[in-house]
């Protein structure tokens, strides 16, 4: 293509430490108004792809050949100034983790025309005008006044559109989206990719768009590149990479984000005899945090919940962030003590909190947190890790735990040699499954997994699915399953409670609530997952609409 | 894989265990004091407090190779003898500043609530008084001895600790691998212990390394003002204050125990950036 705003030859980029390519002999081109999205699991090196198409290499890295070009101009052999000045101006860049790249002391609207003032570009009356027009044409409400607000007050997906205004301000001719939605909510995703859609459309703008979900990629992108160990699998118009994807790699990621459509969960089968008795029985748990009047928290996060979880059965609580979700894993697993309510373990009553309960008691509840960095002692060994519940639990020696830890290992499809190893050594994959492992050691009865694949990639998620479903089979283990993940309900779950705003409004089996939701809020939810379809975003906008007025007729109802 | 190997390799460019150029100098400083303070006093000329000369401030000669003080001590001798005393006493405020700080800044942060916020308030009110103006309260009220500098000087300087361990803990209870051990039933004391202590080290040895700086300087300060060790107990602080009045005849009594304060001071410096950048690049790869 001649008429490419950015042309990438032949890049190479290596670890200046071990020689290692991260990236190798990619060539790519963008045109005016295209949106070529980049797909691949963490460490493809899609994001040290992109980073360098704004002729910027991340400590550690250099470029060993190839050739950057935008608008004509060579990147790599631009002197520093003239980068930095194109930079802002004319490229820009939008990061997953808008919540984290706002400074919290300053009003969002400063941050905005912050580069359109120090480039010159504008006065500070002409970039605040021009900045409420990109709000208002992403969709943010209250545009005349929302830019005086400081970033706690926002949304994840305010923020993440307030980063796009910032990204636009200045008017560049290409932009690079990070996985701007990876962190958001399915509910909140859908509005922000219209919005990046749009915007990116009317001012025929370039633009690369990083993702892991093939299913985000086929609503935004034109073109599609796929990349694993740094190296292009292949590369074509949207449309017949979702027809006829050529590869077996872009197979498994079309797999792995093909989980769920409508319709398509079977009917579990229905149990035979009398139902099992309850592991697990909640009544009336309130709890929050703060000091509120009357005994009550300050910020309810969970309201009069009852629950009840069949032995050997998986039941999924869905909703989105804030909803109350991990709140009510905490006051299971005991580490907040409920304002009100009961619960009860095999029938016996079980304390609000981790002191009064029985040795025995917290054997048989285990939890596994949604970050696999914070989760594991950095300061330990794999095996330091997983050998403490048996010498806690089950007062194993020194050897019997290290023989148990290797089995433990190997039930989570991990080499016995892992137990020499630290944290930092894992990849996020790994260090999931060392964290179940964790919980195994202690041979619970009901495994509480908080969001327990929603920082891991598609592909690596799926294996992790996968990995609960065998144990599930193999240990007779109940599960409690958060997430807000539509489709990891529907792999792995039986039954699905959905709370919103600390209530449990819909409670059925996988089937009837994902098939045929009932509450306004499940049909939100429902119909905003991704599928891998073209056209699907616009489609589900025009729904969506009416469903939010249902919604909203509710909630005044209600 | 290839994503664990990267990591490595990122972190492994500088991160072999060997020593910058400006850690081997300070090293080399410290190992150096901490040598003559344990086997200098067998060694050193004279005792430290004999009179061996008839001239305040004899010059240098081959009987007294660094000179004589204002009543006729060999200068040498008695910095060979202060090293001990300054040092000793040093690492044993500092080490009692840590003790206190680190367990009392872990309780507040464990805690929290109400214990937090009264420990930290009174924390706050120990702060603002200038360390030296405290200490010349509580000598002049105890008197001076060796224990009352070595207490006072730790009690001191346990409030800047206090902050520095509260913080780091307070960063580490929120992470998920405590709150999996609080669901598991640990006590507080394992959870300070195996899940919190291990994560601390290095920046706690950064600390002590810079609190003892300061409380060697706090206590050759003390010295110098006539309150800390008392004649005829050789220590650096005080050596400079007795001579001082060898400045106008250009003796080099008084220059020579500052040059050693000095020289300690700078040589921890320099072993604290040292390990300030270790700490750096560990959390870097811990947090990847």
């Amino acid at each position: 293509m001649t008429n490419a705003l950015l042309q990438i030859e032949n890049l190479a980029i290596h670890s200046v430490a071990a020689r290692v390519p991260v990236v190798r002999g990619v060539s790519l081109s963008v045109g005016p108004g295209e949106i070529l999205a980049i797909i691949g699991e963490s460490g493809s090196g899609k994001t040290t792809l992109c980073l360098a198409a704004l002729g910027y290499v991340r400590p550690g890295l250099r470029i060993a050949e190839g050739r950057v070009r935008l608008a004509g101009a060579d990147l790599l052999a631009l002197p520093l100034g003239e980068l930095r000045a194109l930079r802002g101006r004319s490229v820009a860049y939008v990061a997953q983790s808008a919540a984290a790249s706002f400074n919290p002391a300053l009003t969002v609207g400063d941050q905005v025309i912050e580069a359109a003032i120090v480039h010159r570009m504008m006065t500070a009356a002409d970039a605040r005008a021009r900045a409420r027009e990109l709000y208002r044409e992403l969709g943010l409400p209250d545009p005349e006044r929302i830019g005086a607000r400081y970033p706690h007050q926002l949304s994840g997906g305010q923020l993440q559109r307030l980063m796009a205004s910032m990204a636009m301000c200045c008017g560049p001719q290409f932009l690079v989206l990070d996985e701007p939605t990876t962190a958001l909510d399915v509910t909140t995703q859908i509005g922000v990719l219209k919005a990046f859609k749009d915007a990116i459309r009317n001012r025929g703008a370039a633009a690369l768009y990083v993702s892991h979900d093939l299913a985000v990629v086929a609503q935004i992108a034109d073109r599609v590149l796929v990349l694993r160990n740094g190296i292009v699998q292949e590369e074509g118009p949207v449309t017949d990479m979702v027809a006829t994807p050529r590869t077996a790699y872009t197979r498994s990621l079309m797999e792995a984000c093909n989980r769920w459509t409508p319709g398509a969960v079977r009917a579990a089968a229905a149990p035979s005899g009398a139902p099992p008795p309850p592991v697990l029985e909640l009544s009336g748990v309130t709890a929050g945090y703060g000091q509120g009047v009357g005994g009550n928290p300050a910020v309810v996060a969970v309201k009069s919940v009852d629950l009840s979880l069949r032995r050997l059965s998986v039941l999924a609580v869905i909703g989105e962030s804030g909803s109350g979700k991990s709140t009510l894993a905490r006051v299971i697993a005991g580490l907040l003590e409920p304002a009100a309510g009961k619960l009860r373990l095999g029938g016996d009553v079980l304390a609000g909190s981790v002191r009064g309960r029985s040795r025995e008691q917290l054997r048989r509840i285990q939890i596994v947190f949604q970050s696999p960095d914070m989760s594991l002692n950095p300061a330990h060994s794999v095996g330091q890790i997983i050998g403490r519940p048996l010498d806690f639990f089950h007062g194993l020696g020194r050897r019997l735990r290290a023989e148990r830890v290797s089995e433990l290992l190997e039930m989570v499809q991990l080499l016995p040699e892992f137990a020499q190893r630290h944290p930092h050594e894992l990849s996020g994959g790994q260090k999931q499954r060392v964290n179940l492992a964790r919980a195994l050691a202690a041979e619970p009865e009901l495994i509480l997994c908080d969001e327990v694949t929603s920082s891991l990639d598609t592909v690596v998620a799926a294996s992790i699915i996968e990995l609960l479903r065998r144990l599930r089979a193999e240990s007779g283990l109940t599960f409690l399953f958060i997430t807000h993940d539509v489709s990891m309900v529907a792999a792995f779950a039986d039954e699905v409670a959905v709370m919103y705003r600390g209530e449990i409004v819909e409670r059925g089996t996988t089937d009837a609530v994902l098939n045929r939701p009932q509450h306004a809020y499940t049909k939100v939810l429902i119909s905003s997952v991704p599928q891998l379809r073209i056209g699907w975003l616009e489609e589900a906008i025009a729904h969506r609409d009416d469903t939010l007025k249902a919604a909203r007729d509710l909630e005044l109802g209600g | 894989m290839t994503n664990a190997e990267a990591k490595v390799d990122q972190g492994g460019t500088r991160g072999d265990g060997r020593l910058s150029t400006a850690g081997i100098v300070g090293a080399a400083i410290l190992v150096f004091w901490v040598l003559v303070a344990l086997v200098g006093p067998y060694l050193a000329p004279y005792g430290q407090a004999d009179i061996v000369s008839n001239d305040n401030f004899a010059s240098a000669s081959s009987s007294f190779l660094l000179g004589g003080d204002y009543i006729g001590r060999d200068i040498l001798s008695r910095v060979i003898n202060g090293a001990g005393t300054t040092l000793g006493m040093g690492v044993a405020a500092t080490v009692l500043a840590q003790a206190l700080g680190v367990s009392v800044g872990f309780f507040a942060a464990i805690r929290g609530g109400l214990v937090d916020t009264v420990l930290s308030r009174l924390n706050d009110a120990l702060l603002s008084f200038p360390h030296i103006m405290m200490g010349l309260v509580v000598i002049a009220a105890l008197g001076s001895s060796v224990p009352v500098l070595v207490v006072t000087s730790g009690v001191v300087y346990a409030s800047a600790v206090f902050r520095i361990a509260r913080a780091l803990a307070m960063d580490l209870k929120v992470m998920d691998f405590v709150e999996v051990a609080r669901a598991r039933g640990e006590g507080t004391w394992w959870i300070l212990r195996h899940e919190i202590l291990p994560n601390v080290v290095l920046p706690l040895l950064t600390d002590f390394a810079i609190r003892l700086s300061f409380v060697i300087l706090f206590m050759s300060g003390l010295s110098f003002l006539g309150l800390g060790v008392q004649p005829p107990l050789a220590d650096w602080g005080s050596m400079v204050r007795e001579n001082m009045e060898g400045l106008r005849s250009g003796s080099l009594a008084p220059i020579i125990p500052a040059a050693a304060i000095a020289s300690v001071t700078v040589s921890l410096n320099l072993l604290v950036d040292e390990l300030s950048l270790r700490t750096g690049r560990a959390y870097a790869e811990a947090r990847e």
